[in-house]
């Protein structure tokens, strides 16, 4: 499938995602985390955080309900069968505790098409409910070419 | 931190990891859950999410810099394929301290192949 540089600049419906405590524990758990900051209110609260606070990279977790319809969209015209992760950028702002409710924008930011493989460059923006921007992503994607 | 510092974190994901992975993460490509599903389409089986890699070097990053609200950025380029039960090395580098700012070059190398490389991180310092 060609790329369609015509989708450069279109971005999605924002999406919206309620940070829960049991959400972050689980997740810490899956990628190996051990820091009480993550797994013990007390220990965060006195830390002199709010709540249970997310790992950084959290921002996968409410960074793709908004990032996923992007790339299957058929404007953007990515084949998934033949879809690479190639790279990723996350840029942190003040750290997300549970009870948090973090909107987060997807924006289609560069297709090109390089050597038989096209590239496909998505930014999400995620802000807190105070309007703070806690993260900024960069999802890098490269489909082979068939 | 220190110019010169080093980081690690030795990690071997076991086999069942990609399951808890996807559901913690949200993402239930089949390339990481389902062995039929990844070797018809030419891998070698249920292969590891990228970004649970990425999780890796973020952690050996905040661990050392003595918490998650140390790391202001992080980005890398993945490449070759993450295999489950093969111990997986992280390894970083301070590359320069600028206005309380810590540069770290790092990868992630498993079984000889780097499947993590060019990772940069600003970490305050």
């Amino acid at each position: 499938m060609a790329a369609n540089p015509s989708a450069v600049g279109k971005s999605y419906p924002p999406s919206t995602y309620v940070v829960g405590r049991e959400k972050i524990r689980e997740y810490a758990a899956a990628v190996g985390e051990t820091n009480p900051l993550y797994f013990d209110v007390d220990a965060a609260r006195a830390a002199g955080y709010g709540d249970l606070v997310a790992p950084p990279m959290f921002a996968v977790v409410f960074g793709a309900p908004s990032v996923g319809p992007a790339i299957l969209d058929p404007d953007v015209g990515i084949d998934f069968a033949r879809m690479l992760h190639a790279g990723q950028e996350f840029v942190w702002g003040p750290l997300v505790v549970a009870g948090d409710e973090i909107t987060t924008t997807a924006t289609v930011k560069d297709i090109s098409d390089r050597g038989g493989m096209n590239f496909f460059v998505f930014e999400t923006v995620s802000q807190n409910q105070n309007g703070e921007t806690v993260c900024t992503g960069t999802w890098s994607q490269i489909v082979r070419g068939g | 931190m220190n110019q010169g510092d080093q980081i690690e974190l030795k990690v071997t994901p076991d086999p069942y990891l990609t399951y808890r992975y996807a559901g913690a993460s949200g993402d239930f490509n089949p390339i990481h859950i389902d062995e039929g599903f990844a070797k018809q389409v030419g891998l070698p089986g249920r292969i590891l999410h990228g970004l649970w890699t990425m999780a890796q070097v973020a952690r050996a990053h905040t661990d050392a810099a003595g918490g998650p609200d140390k790391l202001r950025r992080l980005s890398v380029q993945f490449r070759g394929i993450g295999q489950l039960g093969q111990e997986i090395v992280v390894s970083g580098t301070v590359t320069e301290v600028n206005d309380g700012v810590a540069a770290v070059e790092s990868q992630a190398e498993q079984a000889g192949q780097r499947i993590i490389r060019n990772g940069r991180a600003e970490i305050a310092a």
